[in-house]
């Protein structure tokens, strides 16, 4: 069984009506990392937003399933707890919510809802630990409010170190490389690399190559006018950055 | 004009006769007498303040205290053995328990052990002897027309009179602990003198049956001296607590206000910076719900030159409650460099709660900073998806959401102690509560 399927998608914003995704088929299997590019507008975000279960979007017709299991009933945090991990585009800030506190919170009402035991303190500041060392995350910047004061690449690493701590099965980044410079862009390249497992697939939302250097994928799909327009090995990102997305946007109207 | 006779309501009867009633009994002849008669008579021409007094627009006293009840009788033995473990939200503290069961003072459950620099007195024993330094002191630390504060000085029962000497720093808070016990109505009066460069924590806790309490506290804080005030706030009934500080010069002094599970709360402070260079802060958190009313008004007069104050209000509002901020700040002529800023923000959980605020500025002063803003909203939905995309249920989602908003305002609490007793307070509260699916 694939890990996800996406059958048929059709989704609108709920009080716009405006249809955003447009009969999208997916197919995403256990261990693999599948790229999404396309242009603006093409509904990648919104797909990551869908899986997560963000409100506001509303499905209208086809099917989400996650392990076999339709997930499209499930409040965010059940489905979090199913495996589903979103990294954001842009992570919010909850000033007051230190991000220990936060991420113990978080692992330990996953583990609930699975019927599992909450992890102890010292197991839980070990894994924080190790993990925050490899990403450069400072103890200060665990003490202070969730991303508050963070700067852009920050953020993103503060998100990877939450998918280190959450180990999800399905990890959704979403545009994970905007607003990085090198430099980040390499160390959060790196901290997700290490999650690259047979247990964990990925789905890596860009709308650029760049990133694909760092973190290499299986298979390359273009979104584009709300569904999956062609799918294809690593090479396709090549051809994408050469000739850009305008055959699409063409083909797809 | 023709004389108009004033419709009385029950309540405003049954106050008229209760002071008439107990006028002979009330601790204090001569000057204190005539000090609570002319109290009454402010009273008897007013009435109880309603929509129509600016300064109750939003707490109308004569709908909101419908009956008054009768005067509260001294504790017997069994109730002082039920106060016994009263005052508990402070308790981490290890404070210097000062207790109050429905509204006179308990000895036995308090901790006058001697401490140098510092001295504990009952005022209800202080006016009987006619103590000529507290009556000299009584109403003078801020002078209104306020009509709970004229209630107040009619009917004043017990209370404290507490001094700390010049240069003492206490080594433990003080803690005046309100217990009620039985529905009835009771007047304390405390007054507090913190002399030149001295020290000093206090804290102050209501709890009990849904009593109605009128409760007022003169607290003068003296040259250099530093004052931290802490009030704690959850008892059903009516409240109505005035604060009547006059601060010197080079003082500093820092108020909190926290008020849940209450019935009709009014929180009233007349604040005077009557001498340069002092600094005062003033914070406050509501968190209501059901029908719980809160109304925190502050009056703060700049009197002298070089001062700075800072206020900040917060609610969090579920199911019908209303909040109400109202916070004047006078700049006398001749109070130049006055740096003063109020900021309220309300945290609105239901449709059907409401806050108001309303800022005032009277500025007579023209090279000073004066500001205010206030901001009313529900919870940010893109947040609470953040946490809920983690694996966060939905109430905890927002048990953190609110928790935030409240920290802002109790992490300026700089004493490690305090912040937590209140953030346990506000996190009990939040624990208690429902979330709407």
């Amino acid at each position: 069984m694939s890990l996800l399927e996406i059958k048929n998608l059709h989704v609108e914003i709920e009080d716009e009506g405006k249809k955003i995704l447009n009969g999208l088929n997916l197919t995403i299997e256990k261990g693999q990392v599948a790229a999404i590019m396309g242009p603006n507008g093409s509904g990648k975000s919104t797909l990551a937003y869908v899986l997560a279960g963000r409100p506001g979007y509303a499905v209208t017709e086809g099917e989400i399933l996650l392990n076999g299991e339709s997930i499209l009933e499930m409040e965010p945090n059940e489905r979090a707890a199913k495996g589903v991990f979103l990294a954001f585009q842009y992570p919010v800030e909850v000033p007051g919510v230190a991000t220990m506190t936060f991420l113990r919170t978080a692992l330990n009402a996953q583990r609930k809802l699975r019927g599992e035991n909450e992890v102890s303190t010292p197991e839980f500041i070990k894994m924080v630990r190790e993990t925050s060392d490899n990403l450069g995350i400072g103890q200060d910047m665990l003490r202070r409010g969730v991303n508050v004061g963070f700067s852009g690449g920050e953020k993103k690493r503060a998100e990877i170190l939450q998918m280190a701590i959450l180990q999800p099965r399905l990890a959704v980044l979403d545009e994970t490389d905007s607003g990085l410079d090198i430099d980040a862009l390499r160390i959060v390249s790196e901290g997700v690399n290490r999650l690259r497992s047979p247990e964990r697939s990925m789905i890596v939302i860009t709308h650029y190559q760049r990133l694909l250097d760092y973190i290499v994928p299986d298979v390359v799909h273009v979104m584009a006018k709300g569904r999956v327009v062609r799918s294809g090995g690593k090479e396709l990102a090549l051809e994408l950055e050469a000739n850009g997305y305008a055959q699409y946007t063409d083909e797809a109207a | 004009m023709a004389d108009v006779t004033p419709i009385r309501t029950p309540a405003e009867q049954a106050l008229a006769a209760a002071y008439d009633g107990a006028r002979g009994t009330l601790p204090g002849k001569g000057a204190v007498a005539s000090l609570r008669e002319d109290a009454f008579k402010r009273f008897d021409a007013k009435g109880l303040p309603t929509r129509r007094v600016e300064e109750w627009k939003y707490t109308d006293l004569r709908t909101g205290l419908r009956q008054a009840l009768p005067l509260a009788a001294p504790p017997d033995a069994a109730a002082k053995a039920n106060a016994k473990d009263a005052g508990a939200v402070f308790a981490s503290l290890k404070p210097r328990k000062l207790t109050f069961v429905d509204g006179a003072f308990v000895p036995e459950l308090s901790d006058l052990t001697p401490e140098a620099g510092l001295s504990i007195g009952s005022m209800a024993e202080a006016l009987t002897k006619g103590d000529a330094e507290v009556t000299a002191k009584l109403g003078k630390t801020f002078e209104t027309d306020d009509i709970a504060v004229a209630l107040n000085t009619a009917l004043m029962g017990d209370g404290v009179v507490v001094r700390v000497a010049a240069g003492t720093a206490l080594q433990r808070p003080l803690h005046l602990v309100f217990v009620t016990l039985t529905e009835t109505s009771s007047f304390t009066r405390s007054l507090i003198v913190v002399e030149r460069g001295a020290k000093v924590a206090i804290a102050e806790s209501h709890e009990g049956v849904a009593a109605q309490v009128n409760t007022a506290l003169e607290l003068i804080v003296g040259d250099e001296a530093e004052v931290d005030y802490y009030k704690v706030v959850a008892n059903r009934g009516v409240h109505l607590g005035s604060l009547m500080l006059s601060a010197g010069k080079r003082a500093r002094f820092d108020t909190f206000v926290l008020n849940h599970d209450v019935g009709i709360v009014r929180n009233q402070s007349f604040v005077r910076f009557a001498g340069q260079h002092s600094k005062g802060a003033m914070r406050g958190v509501n968190l209501l719900r059901a029908e719980e009313h809160v109304d925190n008004t502050l009056l703060i007069e700049h009197a002298a030159a070089h001062c700075a104050g800072r206020e900040q209000f917060k609610a969090v509002l579920d199911g019908e409650s209303h909040s109400v901020f109202q916070g004047k700040i006078v700049v006398n002529p001749g109070a130049q460099k006055t740096d003063s800023k109020m900021m309220t923000r309300a945290l609105l959980l239901s449709d059907k709660a409401e806050a108001d605020n309303k800022p005032e500025l009277e500025i007579f002063a023209d090279d000073v900073v004066c500001g205010h803003g206030a901001t009313a909203g529900a919870l940010d939905p893109t947040l609470k998806f953040y946490l809920m995309s983690r694996g966060i249920d939905e109430a905890q989602a927002e048990a953190l959401l609110i928790q935030a908003f409240i920290g802002e305002t109790v992490e300026e609490i700089a004493d490690e102690g305090f912040r937590d007793a209140i953030m346990n307070a506000s996190l009990a509260w939040l624990a208690t509560r429902e979330v709407k699916p």
